[in-house]
């Protein structure tokens, strides 16, 4: 067992953990150092960096920047966006935080696209009143992640394990988190990993659906971590489609490329957008922030679902779709501004947006919900702190705004990073660490898992692959998690993943070679999807009302009920038992409860505004 | 659904001394990538077969593989590539044996397993550059609060400015052009072409005043001047970031920086 000794650790290296990392970093140089303390800090990650999933967001990140914005309205836009879930404390902070951490990504070298006096320049995004996205052309996440990483090349307090596969936590019995317990890919080696704080910084979990624009890697590992630890995790019915993805591969094309005018049409030619509630229609080349194709997310993609049910999608393969039309930004706009997305359109669809129509349809794309915390990123395991979309700080609500989650993860990243050094700064200056119990837990932890992993290598068994599994898994999520959802299609759902829960314990890895066995880690991504599957399809059992991307068709639940279900759902995990559901208060203090309104509906509510 | 004919170098570190072929059958039609043929074969026909992968849409950098000799990324690379012409499109159900493709590990980097590589090889001359901004600040100079207010503004950069960089701003860190560059395969100190881009893409950045701090490790034996101009590290490259354009820029500095070393002895 080897064992090492850090006072932060970050798991997961993306743009949250990085930020963390940073923040982290900074907050040990500065503070720490002036009582006499350095903080060493480990950053690990199942992947290299550069390779998680934040590279592959495109569209940009908002903050009020314009003569012409608020904070207000930024405000307004995220909590009605939310449909009112979100915790509006939370919201404030972030609003009044963005432009700021924007900034510093500026300063830090990242290629911002920009106007042509030198400033940044902004989009629009849909849900968005005012244009205040920041991008660098449709490739901000690379961009982003990049500089993050290499600036984090410069803190020396950092050190990456890179390819270190987190398996658990260590938490006492004082519910304090000890550190973690990693499984080194290239040797097959188990590590422990002491530290004072911890930040989950993991990702979200697209990949527990069949059709989704994540990558292979998004399988909600650090949500199933924690949740394992009894930390709950909230609003997780709340999963994101994004209205535009690839046939087939569900390969992600951005919003940003509505946000420059282009245009949905249904298999007739016809925009449809209209007859859902964000009419009138703008004129060809004229997009109007929050009318027809620059509405919000979940809104898009349930007229999908309607112009699917009427049959007037086309076809695409076995995929019903509709068209994307960007033909009239004509190429070298098109080139300038969304270059990407011309070349994922001619790699795996075959078409040239300057000429032809993309098909497209929904795909599972985010999870609003996760590892529940304050609004200073701590969750309910003193020193343990979650961060990005693997978290609920409460940004999102409902309904995550295109745009907004890139500054979450940077608002938040720093926030969870400070806040970390400063409980690790708080441990080192308070009565020394019980090393011995410490130790203990640490001994334990590695006793099981290596257990569990031989168990699962043991080739005295017979071989179970995890293959069928976890296709059965996205599958049934994809029947009775869907867009809309029903009551006798989500039991179903639950009573199939209690059945892989149990079909999973028969697994028996085919691999047995202790280097890069990447068989044993898949099969240990379906346990963590498993478990964060049966906490989403649980909370969209339960929440008989329709609210945000969570769309019931009980005629009952068709509409939002506020007396009933304006609260947060927590789902705890019991060992052996199903999960369990319990509600919490949401956080309205600044902005009521009103009907969400787009398109021709928002016309007067600049008067209210003022 | 037609097949397809696939062979696979393995080498599992602990089980064989030598790596060797496995072969394989895989159904495929026109949008089946190289990516989607290895995970067919880890899913149904040999769960032991190891390859890094992630966003299959050639924005990760995980997949890199070499195809039929060529360094590929795995996701962006279809079978249809290496069929014959309208295979797909006539009437015949014959095997495609003739057009056995081969997929490798990525060359010139140390094989871990099957087809994964140290990367880290990649890694220590990305970081050796200093990649990241480098300004003189000038907080000593300037009083604490009008430091904090520049802090809080960004700086300017036109068009122009962030064309002069952006395109070596697009690497996204695949290693296919260490694979591509015989001299990195000849000399594994070399700096090589990613990692000579992206100094020069902070080199040229506006922001920028750190390229004395890079020069060294452009200067030096391993640096620009190892590489002879062979220009297949561009041809290779999936994003367009063209290393050999930045090579060669690299060349014209290094030789400015060393004339001014001669005559001023200042770096």
């Amino acid at each position: 067992m080897q064992q090492h000794e850090f006072d932060v650790i970050v798991v997961g290296g993306g743009g949250a953990g990085l930020r963390a990392a940073i923040a982290a970093a900074e907050e040990g140089a500065t503070k720490g150092t002036a009582q006499g303390a350095t903080l060493n800090i480990a950053m690990l990650s199942k992947v290299y960096p550069m390779r998680s999933h934040t590279v592959a967001a495109e569209g940009g990140a908002a903050a009020v920047t314009r003569a012409d914005d608020t904070v207000e309205a930024h405000f307004a836009d995220t909590v009605a966006g939310g449909d009112w879930l979100a915790e509006q404390g939370v919201v404030d902070y972030f609003v009044r935080h963005a432009h700021a951490e924007l900034v510093q990504m500026e300063r830090w070298g990242c290629p911002w696209s920009r106007q042509a006096n030198g400033d940044v320049q902004v989009r629009r995004f849909g849900g968005m009143k005012t244009e205040r996205t920041w991008f660098a052309a449709d490739k901000t996440g690379f961009h982003m992640l990049h500089t993050l990483f290499q600036t984090s090349l410069k803190y020396p307090a950092i050190q990456r394990f890179d390819e270190y596969f987190v398996l658990d936590l260590l938490v006492n019995d004082d519910r304090q988190v000890q550190g973690v317990l990693a499984l080194e890919i290239s040797t097959g080696a188990l590590h422990v990993l002491y530290a004072k704080a911890v930040i989950m910084a993991t990702g979200g979990a697209g990949r527990v659906f069949r059709f989704n624009t994540n990558g292979g890697i998004v399988t909600g590992d650090g949500m199933a971590i924690a949740y394992r630890h009894g930390v709950p995790l909230r609003d997780m019915e709340f999963v994101q489609y994004h209205p535009t993805g690839l046939p087939g591969s569900g390969i992600l094309i951005t919003e940003a490329s509505r946000g420059e005018g282009g245009v949905l049409v249904n298999k007739a030619g016809y925009r449809y957008l209209q007859d859902y509630g964000l009419g009138p229609e703008t004129p060809l080349g004229k997009p109007e922030n929050k009318h027809m194709e620059l509405g919000p997310r979940d809104k898009l993609s349930q007229a999908f679902w309607h112009e699917q049910q009427a049959g007037r999608t086309g076809k695409h393969g076995d995929s019903d779709v509709v068209y994307l039309d960007l033909r009239h930004l004509g190429k070298a706009y098109l080139q300038e501004r969304l270059p990407f997305i011309c070349e994922l359109a001619q790699s795996y669809v075959n078409v040239d947006p300057a000429t032809q129509l993309i098909p497209i349809r929904p795909a599972v794309h985010y999870t609003m919900g996760g590892i529940a915390t304050d609004r200073y990123c701590e969750t309910a395991i003193q020193g343990l702190y979650a961060v990005g979309e693997c978290a609920s700080v409460g940004l999102h609500g409902a309904n995550r705004l295109g745009s907004n989650s890139l500054t979450e993860l940077l608002v938040f990243g720093r926030l969870a990073g400070e806040q970390a050094a400063k409980q690790a700064l708080a441990g080192a200056a308070s009565a020394a660490v019980d090393t011995a119990a410490r130790t203990h837990i640490g001994e334990r932890c590695y006793q099981r898992w290596q257990q569990k992993l031989s168990h699962l290598c043991d080739t005295q068994r017979e071989m179970r692959s995890w293959v069928p599994i976890k296709r059965a898994l996205v599958a049934t999520m994809e029947a009775g998690c869907g867009i809309y959802r029903d009551e006798a299609g989500l039991q179903e759902t639950l009573a199939t993943i209690h059945q892989l829960q149990q079909d999973a314990q028969h697994i028996r890895i085919g691999d047995t070679s202790a280097a890069y066995n990447t068989d044993l880690l898949q099969c240990l991504e379906l346990e963590f999807c498993l478990d964060v599957a049966e906490t989403i399809c649980l909370a969209a059992l339960e929440r008989r009302e329709s609210r945000g991307a969570h769309q019931r068709l009980e005629s009952a639940y068709q509409a939002r009920n506020d007396a009933e279900y304006l609260q947060h759902s927590q789902v705890f995990f019991r060992a052996n038992a199903p999960a369990e559901l319990r509600w919490q208060a949401v956080d309205t203090h600044i902005s009521a409860p009103a009907e969400r309104l787009y398109g021709g509906q928002t016309a007067g509510e600049g008067a209210k505004d003022a | 659904m037609r097949n397809c004919s696939i062979a696979v170098q393995r080498y599992l570190p602990h089980e064989h001394a030598e790596p060797f072929w496995q072969h394989f059958t895989v159904p495929f039609d026109e949008s089946t990538s190289i990516l989607d043929a290895l995970n067919y074969i880890k899913e149904e026909l040999d769960p032991s077969l190891s390859f890094r992968w992630s966003c299959r849409m050639a924005i990760c950098g995980s997949c890199g593989v070499m195809v039929n000799g060529i360094p590929k990324l795995g996701c962006k690379d279809f079978l249809r590539n290496y069929l014959p012409r309208n295979y797909l499109a006539s009437e015949s159900t014959a095997a495609v044996s003739a057009a056995e493709i081969r997929i490798q590990p990525l060359a010139h980097f140390t094989v871990e397993r099957d087809l994964i590589v140290d990367m880290n090889e990649f890694l220590v001359h990305l970081e050796a550059v200093k990649p990241y901004l480098i300004t003189d600040a000038g907080a000593d100079e300037t009083p604490l609060e009008k430091h904090a207010q520049t802090l809080a503004q960004t700086n300017k950069q036109t068009p122009a400015q962030l064309a002069k960089y952006k395109q070596f701003a697009n690497c996204i860190n695949c290693g296919l052009c260490y694979s591509a560059c015989p001299q990195f395969g000849l000399n594994p100190e070399f700096v090589g072409p990613a990692a000579i881009a992206l100094a020069q893409r902070y080199n040229l950045d506006s922001r920028d005043q750190g390229k004395a701090a890079r020069m060294p490790v452009l200067n030096g034996h391993n640096g620009v001047w190892s590489c002879t101009f062979v220009g297949f590290c561009s041809d290779v490259c999936p994003k367009h970031v063209d290393p050999a354009a930045a090579v060669n820029q690299g060349k014209v500095e290094s030789a400015k920086s060393m004339l001014i070393q001669m005559f001023t002895g200042r770096g």
